[in-house]
C-alpha cells in the first residue's frame, strides 16, 4: 500500500526531466546530425537545407520535451478527440487540400503546410492504445470487441487511399496491425486476414492509378524505361553503388552534385550518405536507426501500463516503417513510395510530426510507473 | 493483477517478436546495401562515370595545300557565325526581331531558328547565320547590348585563293556522307569536311589530322560543369605541291576560252609544274553546297567543266604517237633510221586505201624526215612492218595507255594502246588495217594529256619518270624529286636521239610541220610534235570530192588539236603537252599555246627554283648519257 501511494504521488517537473531518457535524446540528435551533414552536401553548403534543418530540429526537440512533460493519462483522455480531429483533417484535405504530384495530400493550417496523414498515424496509435488499454486477455478473444478498432483503422486507411497515397495507406494499415498484434489479438485472426491478401492485391491492382501501376512496373523492370519512370530507381542505385565501401568523400558525390539524383534532399537523402560515405556510412546510419527503434521498443516493454506500452510500440513501429520503406525504396527493393527518411530528410512538417511522436514516446518513458484510475471494464 | 501479468507477458513476448522481425528486416537492408555498394560497386561506379563524363572530340585544323614556292592554294579561313543561346535572353523573338533589323532574316529562317531553339536545351547555341562578312560581324558586335543571347564565334571554312584556276588539282571538300561517318568518328563533328577530289581527296587522311579528346563533366541535363582532361588533336599536315601557281595561272590564261588542257612537267623528275584544264569551276561552292542551277549548268556544259581533262580526258594521240611507232620500229629492227620509204600520198592495203594528210605525197623519206613532215604513209608502212604488239609494248614503256602508278591525284584514266590479245579477248580478230591506223595514233588508241607529257619527258631524258604533284608532306621532301630516283628506259639512247632529232626538225627545220612552235628566244630551242586527231571518220566520197575542209565542220566534229614538246633541246628540262578539243589542227591551235607556255616556264624566275635547271642532258641524266653528235642535219 505504501508503494502504491508513493506511485500515486504526482511527479514534479524536475523529476520528470530527470526521468527523460537522455541517451535516447542523444541518439535522436545524432540522427539529426547525419541529416545536417547530408543536407549540407545536398545543398552545397549550409544554405538552403542544412541550417534550416537544424533550426527545425531544435524546435522539434522543444516540442518533444514539452509533450514528454504531459501526463500520459491526460494524453489517454485526449486520444479519441485527437483521432476525431485528424479524421476531420483528412476529410478536409480531400475537399480543400492542394494537389502535389498528382495527389491531394497537403493542407494549409495557419500558413503551416502539413500532411494530415502523418498526424493520422500517431492519432491512430493513440486511439487503438486507448481502446486496448483496459482490455483483458479474455476480452481480446471476443471478435465483437475488435470491430470498433478495426473500423477506426479502416477509416483513415480508406481516406489516405483516396488521396491517393498507396504507400502511406499500406504503412498505416501495417501500423494498426502491429498495435493489434501487440495488444494480444489471436494469431489465427491475422492468418485469416492475411489469407485473402493476394486476391485483394490482384483486384486492387486493376483499380490502381496509372502512376501507381507504373511504379510497380518500373520497380519490377527499371531498365525498361531508363529515362522515364525507372530513372529515379536507376540513378539512386547508381549513386549508392558507386559509393563503394568507403564513399567518394564529403561533397564529392557526382550523382548528387550533378543533379542526377532526383529529390536528393528529401526522399533520396540516404543515397547521398551512401555515395559520399560508402557502405561504412550507410551501415553506421542503419545501426543508429536500429538503436533508435529498439530503444523505443524497450521503452514499451519497460512500461508498467498497457496504454504506454502500446503507444511506445506504435510510435517505434511507425518509425521503423518509415525507415524500412525509405531504405528499401532507395535501394530498389520495393516500389518508390514518396516516404522520407525521418529526421534526415528536408521537410518541416514531417520532422515536427516525427518529433511529436518521440515526445509521446518520451512521455510514456517519463510516466512509465503511473497508475491509471480503475476503469469501467475489468 | 494476474490478468495484468498475463497481458504484459503477452505484450513483452510479442514486442520481442516484433523487434526480432524489425532487426531481421533491417539486417536484410544491410545485406542489400552490401550487395549494391561492395559486390556491384565497380559496375555502379562505371555507370556513375558514364553519367557524368561526356567525351567530346576536338576538330583539328585541316592542313593547308601549298604550291612549290609555299603559296597557299587551299587554306582555312575563319567562318564568322552568329549563334543564339536562348537562356541568355528573356525573349528569343525580340532578340531575333532586333537581329533582323541589323541583318535581315526572312520568315523562313526565323522559323527554323525558333524550331531549333525549342529542340535544344537552353544553353546549347543555335545557328542564326553563318559566313558573315567582317562588316556584318562588326555590326553585330557593335549592337551587342541590344542583342542578348547572340554570340559571334569563328568556325573554320575552306578557302581556295586561286579559285577555279587550280580547282582540278587541289580538288574540293564537302560535308561527309553516311558512309564516311562510319569510318572516322571525327567526321561527325560539325563543320568537318572531307576531300572529294584532287589533292584534297588523295591526301585527305594526312590533311584531316587526328581529333583531340576533351573529357567534360556534365550534369543531369547535359550542361558542362567543368573540363576533366583535354588531349589536343594533331593538326592536319601541310601538303606542298610541285605546282607553280604562277605558271598554272599563266597556263589557264593562255588556254583562253578553249575547251583544252595543258600539262607542264619537269622532265628530269616528273614534277608537275602546271596541270591546266579549261573550263574550270569554283571549288569553294562544294563547301557549303552547290546551288542546283549551277550544278545543272555544269552538267549540261558540253565542255565538261568538272572533268579534269588533263588526267581523265581520253584522246586519240594522232601524229604525236609517231615517236612511239618510230622507237618500236627501231627496237625490232623492222625499219632502221636510215631506211627510206616512198610516200605517193596513199598506201593500199588489200582493197583499202589509206591516205596521207598531204595529197600529193612526200616522196622518199627517212625516219627523221617522216617525223619532220609527219608523213602518214611513212608510219602506215612502219607500223605494218613492225606489228602492233611491239608498238604497244613501246608505248606502255613510254607511259601511254598504262596507269601511272606514282601519280597522286585520284582522277586518272588508263587509256588504251591495244594489243592483238586485247582485241581477241573482245571476240574480234586483229586486222591489218587496225595496225595501219595505229601507226598514226588513231583507231583504238586513247591517251590522256598527262600521259602525253610523260611520254615526251621520257623520250627527252631516257628515264622512266612518273608525273606527281606532291613534293612535301609536313615539310618532308617526298621521294621522286631527283632524276636518279627514276630508272633508265630500256631504249638505247641512239634510238631516242633519232626521234629527238625528228622532233627538233618539226619545230626548227625549214618546212617543218610546226613552225609556229619555234621559241622566240634564241637561247633555247624546242623539240615537238603536232597531232590532229579525227573524232569521226571522214568518208572516202567526201575526201575525194576535194571540198573537204575539217575547219568547216561543226565544233563538236572537228579534229582535236594536240602538241607535245620539250625544251631546251640540248638539255631537256621541261616537257609539255597541249590538247585543244576540236581545235582542228595541232600546228595551228595547240603549237602556239605550247610555245608560249614553254617560254613562260623557261623565263620564270630561276632564283625561286628549288633545283636550278640543269645545263646539259649529261648533268640532268647522268646514267643515260647521249652519244657524241645529237643533232643531225635535217
Amino acid at each position: 500500500m505504501q508503494q502504491r501511494l508513493s506511485r500515486e504521488r504526482p511527479l514534479d517537473l524536475g523529476t520528470k526531466l530527470l526521468r527523460v531518457d537522455w541517451i535516447y535524446v542523444l541518439l535522436l540528435c545524432a540522427l539529426a546530425g547525419v541529416g545536417y551533414v547530408a543536407l549540407y552536401s545536398a545543398g552545397g553548403g549550409p544554405a538552403p537545407y542544412a541550417t534550416r534543418h537544424v533550426m527545425r530540429f531544435s524546435a522539434g526537440l522543444v516540442l518533444m520535451l514539452g509533450v514528454a512533460m504531459v501526463d500520459i493519462r491526460v494524453i489517454q483522455r485526449l486520444a479519441w478527440p485527437f483521432y476525431g480531429v485528424c479524421v476531420t483533417l483528412l476529410v478536409a484535405v480531400a475537399r480543400f487540400g492542394h494537389v502535389g504530384k498528382g495527389a491531394q495530400r497537403w493542407i494549409d493550417i495557419g500558413g503551416l503546410q502539413m500532411q494530415p496523414s502523418e498526424l493520422m498515424k500517431i492519432a491512430l496509435v493513440l486511439a487503438l492504445a486507448s481502446w486496448f488499454h483496459r482490455a483483458s486477455w479474455e476480452r481480446m478473444g471476443n471478435p465483437l470487441f475488435l470491430v470498433p478498432p478495426v473500423i477506426a483503422t479502416l477509416i483513415p486507411v480508406g481516406l489516405i487511399l483516396k488521396e491517393p497515397n498507396l504507400g502511406t495507406a499500406v504503412i498505416t494499415a501495417m501500423l494498426g496491425a502491429s498495435v493489434f498484434f501487440a495488444a494480444g489479438v489471436r494469431w489465427w485472426k491475422f492468418v485469416l486476414l492475411a489469407a485473402p491478401v493476394p486476391l485483394i492485391a490482384r483486384i486492387a491492382y486493376t483499380h490502381l492509378h496509372g502512376y501507381q501501376r507504373a511504379r510497380i512496373e518500373t520497380f519490377l523492370h527499371p531498365e525498361s524505361d531508363p529515362l522515364g519512370a525507372g530513372y529515379n530507381i536507376i540513378q539512386s542505385k547508381i549513386a549508392l553503388g558507386s559509393g563503394g565501401m568507403w564513399g567518394k568523400g564529403f561533397m564529392h558525390g557526382t550523382q548528387a552534385h550533378l543533379d542526377f539524383l532526383p529529390e536528393k534532399q528529401t526522399d533520396f537523402i540516404y543515397t547521398i550518405v551512401g555515395e559520399e560515405f560508402g557502405l561504412i556510412g550507410t551501415l553506421a546510419v542503419l545501426g543508429l536507426l536500429c538503436l533508435i527503434i529498439l530503444g523505443g521498443m524497450l521503452i514499451a516493454v519497460r512500461c508498467r501500463h498497457q496504454f504506454g506500452r502500446l503507444v511506445a510500440l506504435g510510435i517505434s513501429c511507425n518509425f521503423f516503417l518509415y525507415v524500412f520503406v525509405n531504405i528499401a525504396m532507395v535501394t530498389g527493393a520495393i516500389p518508390v513510395g514518396g516516404v522520407p527518411m525521418p529526421l534526415v530528410s528536408h521537410g518541416g512538417s514531417a520532422l515536427l510530426t516525427v518529433m511529436l511522436g518521440f515526445g509521446l514516446l518520451m512521455s510514456v518513458h517519463v510516466h512509465r510507473d503511473v497508475e491509471f484510475s480503475e476503469s469501467r471494464d475489468t | 493483477m494476474r490478468r495484468e501479468t498475463r497481458r504484459s507477458g503477452v505484450f513483452t513476448r510479442r514486442a520481442l517478436l516484433l523487434m526480432g522481425g524489425q532487426v531481421a528486416l533491417l539486417g536484410g537492408l544491410g545485406f542489400r546495401l552490401y550487395q549494391l555498394q561492395v559486390e556491384d560497386g565497380a559496375k555502379y561506379a562505371t555507370l556513375a562515370n558514364d553519367n557524368r563524363i561526356n567525351a567530346r572530340l576536338i576538330a583539328p585544323p585541316r592542313g593547308r595545300i601549298l604550291d612549290r614556292f609555299g603559296v597557299p592554294v587551299a587554306a582555312n579561313r575563319p567562318n564568322w557565325r552568329a549563334l543564339l543561346v536562348s537562356e541568355q535572353t528573356d525573349d528569343v523573338r525580340a532578340t531575333l526581331a532586333t537581329f533582323s533589323r541589323i541583318l535581315p532574316l526572312d520568315g523562313h529562317e526565323q522559323e527554323r531558328i525558333l524550331r531549333d531553339v525549342r529542340r535544344h536545351r537552353s544553353f546549347i547555341p543555335v545557328l542564326v547565320r553563318e559566313y558573315l562578312t567582317w562588316e556584318e560581324m562588326a555590326r553585330i558586335e557593335a549592337n551587342a547590348p541590344d542583342l542578348p543571347g547572340i554570340v559571334v564565334d569563328a568556325g573554320s571554312t575552306r578557302d581556295y585563293p586561286l579559285g577555279s584556276q587550280l580547282a582540278h588539282v587541289v580538288g574540293y571538300v564537302a560535308p561527309p556522307n553516311e558512309h564516311d561517318l562510319a569510318e572516322d568518328p571525327l567526321l561527325s563533328l560539325p563543320g568537318i569536311r572531307v576531300g572529294r577530289s584532287g589533292v584534297e581527296k588523295y591526301h585527305d587522311e594526312a590533311l584531316r589530322g587526328r581529333a583531340g579528346v576533351e573529357q567534360l563533366e556534365v550534369n543531369a541535363v547535359g550542361r558542362v560543369v567543368r573540363e576533366l582532361s583535354r588531349q589536343e588533336g594533331v593538326p592536319g599536315e601541310d601538303v606542298g605541291l610541285t605546282i607553280d601557281a604562277g605558271l598554272q595561272q599563266a597556263a589557264l590564261q593562255r588556254l583562253g576560252d578553249e575547251s583544252a588542257s595543258a600539262v607542264v612537267l619537269d622532265c628530269t623528275n616528273g614534277e608537275v609544274l602546271a596541270l591546266a584544264t579549261n573550263p574550270s569551276f569554283d571549288p569553294s561552292l562544294f563547301n557549303s553546297g552547290v546551288p542546283q542551277a549551277q550544278w545543272d549548268a555544269w552538267m549540261h556544259d558540253p565542255r565538261h567543266p568538272l572533268m579534269n581533262k588533263a588526267t581523265r580526258g581520253l584522246y586519240a594521240p594522232g601524229s604525236t604517237f609517231k615517236m612511239a611507232v618510230a622507237l618500236a620500229a627501231q627496237a625490232t629492227g623492222a625499219v632502221k633510221p636510215t631506211d627510206r620509204i616512198f610516200c605517193p600520198g596513199y598506201l593500199d592495203i588489200g582493197k583499202t586505201r589509206f591516205h596521207c594528210w598531204k595529197k600529193g605525197g612526200h616522196g622518199s623519206l627517212d625516219m627523221r624526215g617522216g617525223l619532220k613532215n609527219s608523213c602518214d604513209v611513212f608510219f602506215y608502212e612502219t607500223a605494218r612492218r613492225t606489228g602492233i604488239d611491239p608498238i604497244s609494248a613501246m608505248s606502255h614503256q613510254l607511259g601511254l595507255g598504262v596507269d601511272l602508278p606514282k601519280f597522286d591525284l585520284p582522277e586518272q584514266r588508263t587509256g588504251l594502246v591495244p594489243t592483238r590479245e586485247w582485241r581477241i579477248a573482245q571476240g574480234h580478230p586483229w586486222n591489218i588495217g587496225d595496225t595501219i591506223v595505229s601507226g598514226i595514233g588513231q583507231g583504238y588508241i586513247s591517251v590522256t594529256p598527262l600521259q602525253l607529257a610523260t611520254y615526251v619527258a621520257r623520250i627527252a631524258t631516257g628515264r622512266a619518270v612518273q608525273p606527281h604533284v606532291t613534293r612535301l608532306m609536313a615539310g618532308v621532301t617526298q621521294p621522286g624529286g631527283r632524276p636518279e630516283d627514276w630508272p633508265a628506259l630500256s631504249v638505247p639512247d641512239k634510238n631516242l636521239q633519232v626521234v629527238r632529232d625528228g622532233m627538233w626538225q618539226v619545230v626548227n627545220a625549214p618546212h617543218g610541220t610546226a613552225p609556229l612552235a619555234k621559241l622566240p628566244d634564241p637561247r633555247w630551242e624546242m623539240a615537238g610534235k603536232t597531232g590532229s586527231a579525227q573524232v569521226r571518220n571522214v568518208s572516202r566520197a567526201l575526201r575525194d570530192s576535194g571540198h573537204f575542209n575539217s575547219a568547216n565542220l561543226p565544233w563538236g566534229y572537228r579534229p582535236n588539236a594536240l602538241f607535245v614538246a620539250y625544251a631546251p633541246y640540248d638539255a631537256p628540262r621541261y616537257a609539255i603537252s597541249v590538247v585543244v578539243e576540236h581545235g582542228n589542227a595541232g600546228a595551228e591551235a595547240a603549237a602556239p599555246i605550247a610555245r608560249d607556255l614553254m617560254m613562260q616556264t623557261l623565263t620564270r624566275d630561276p632564283a625561286n627554283r628549288t633545283q636550278p635547271p640543269a645545263q646539259r642532258v649529261a648533268e640532268a641524266v647522268p646514267a643515260a648519257a647521249p652519244d657524241g653528235s645529237r643533232r643531225s642535219e635535217p
